[in-house]
């Protein structure tokens, strides 16, 4: 019932884009197309289910303050959480390189569709930012994690998806010349924020 | 100052602002506008980043193999980027609280490895390092500004002491909410290009 509560809660209330505004830089780069905006999203969801239970795992037995226990006495006092920022990012970029080469290997046809983008998310907040809100989060084991990664990566594919679709239509509108493209595209997304606001009095 | 240095300092603050013109580094951008103190911190841990990851992968440009540059760029930021946070966790706690996961973010800014990769690694150490300043100051400009407004027109005050509440002002709890920051920053693109009408998309 818990791994549901936070599978909902993270697609809709703690939004990646409508409520921490991360990955906006892709965001609003590769939105002008449903079909590419989905590849990204899939991709996106993707690596952040693969390196967020990762990144727990190594923050967990590893950077927490007391995590390096199992090792002996003499480690139990250690604090290593201030290298977290620099593991988290090694961590990404490797997993990033590793899954677009093992993907180019095994999957050409996903490649082809996914490929392009892989190299983009390894600078993508929405990734990093997953493993930094996790941080934060005190989840008890690697499912909760794994369902969280599930969670924030469908609430950003849904976002991106949603205004590519926005932006193909508006294209027929007329819009004031200096707010066309990403004047009007900000202010889309405010008002898709808006609306995704209303999710924010669940309490699940 | 010759022009050419000139020009690195003063274009990415208004003509080719990163975040109004060349859209990069919204990400951790939005978030933190809701008060003046906290922009204003972000906008100096940002200009600081960019300055010296600027500067030292300008310095390292000649030894940095092509193929795995990335990576050597990102442990470059990560590094300023942990000092930062140490400096602040150490000397303003209370800020550094309320800026939570979005200085650890500046890794992934989008500004500063579009500076490394497009001026750093083909530029002398010194013009690296004031393009990098001069993006992060441009940065923090736009971030002032959506700050003051959310700011004063959602608790009525600037850097907590109150202005228009003061005058009797009923705040507007909208203007704190996170689709506010999106709207006034397309405001501001909006005013940005109907002044230069070279920026405006066919």
């Amino acid at each position: 019932m818990e791994y549901i509560s936070l599978f909902v809660k993270s697609i809709f209330v703690d939004n990646m884009i409508f409520a921490y505004f991360l990955g906006m830089c892709s965001y609003l780069a590769v939105s002008k197309n449903v079909k590419t905006a989905n590849g990204l999203g899939l991709a996106v969801i993707f690596v952040l289910l693969v390196t967020l239970p990762i990144n727990y795992l190594l923050y967990t037995y590893v950077l927490k303050p007391g995590a390096l226990a199992w090792m002996g006495e003499s480690f139990a006092g250690l604090d290593l959480s201030f290298l977290s920022f620099i593991v988290f990012i090694a961590t990404i970029a490797a997993i990033v390189q590793i899954v677009e080469m093992v993907v180019e290997k095994f999957a050409p046809a996903l490649y082809s569709s996914l490929g392009i983008f892989l190299p983009l998310i390894a600078v993508n907040c929405s990734i990093l930012g997953g493993s930094l809100f996790m941080q934060n989060k005190d989840f008890i084991n690697v499912g909760e994690s794994a369902v969280y990664a599930l969670g924030s990566g469908i609430g950003w594919w849904l976002a991106i998806v949603a205004l590519a679709a926005i932006r193909e239509k508006m294209a027929y509108a007329h819009v004031p010349a200096p707010l066309k493209g990403l004047g009007i595209t900000f202010i889309t997304v405010g008002l898709m924020g808006m609306a995704f606001m209303t999710f924010m009095g669940i309490s699940l | 100052m010759d022009a050419k240095l000139k020009e690195t300092i003063l274009n990415p603050i208004f003509k080719g602002n990163p975040i109004t013109v060349l859209v990069l580094g919204i990400c951790s951008s939005l978030a933190v506008t809701v008060e003046m103190k906290g922009a204003c911190v972000m906008a100096l841990s940002v200009t600081l980043v960019t300055g010296l990851s600027s500067l030292v992968c300008s310095l390292l440009r000649k030894t940095i193999p092509n193929r795995v540059r990335i990576i050597i760029q990102l442990v470059v930021v990560a590094l300023m980027v942990i000092l930062v946070d140490q400096f602040l966790k150490a000397y303003a706690y209370g800020i550094d609280k309320q800026l939570s996961v979005y200085i650890g973010l500046i890794i992934t800014n989008c500004i500063v490895m579009g500076r490394i990769e497009a001026f750093a690694l083909m530029n002398k150490p010194v013009p690296a390092l004031l393009d990098g300043m001069a993006n992060g100051v441009g940065y923090g400009l736009i971030l002032v500004v959506v700050a003051f407004f959310r700011e004063l027109l959602g608790s009525g005050t600037l850097f907590g002491f109150p202005v228009l509440s003061a005058l009797g002002y009923v705040n507007n709890g909208l203007v704190i909410l996170p689709p506010m920051a999106l709207i006034l920053l397309g405001c501001i693109v909006w005013v940005q290009r109907a002044i230069q009408k070279d920026l405006q998309e066919k």
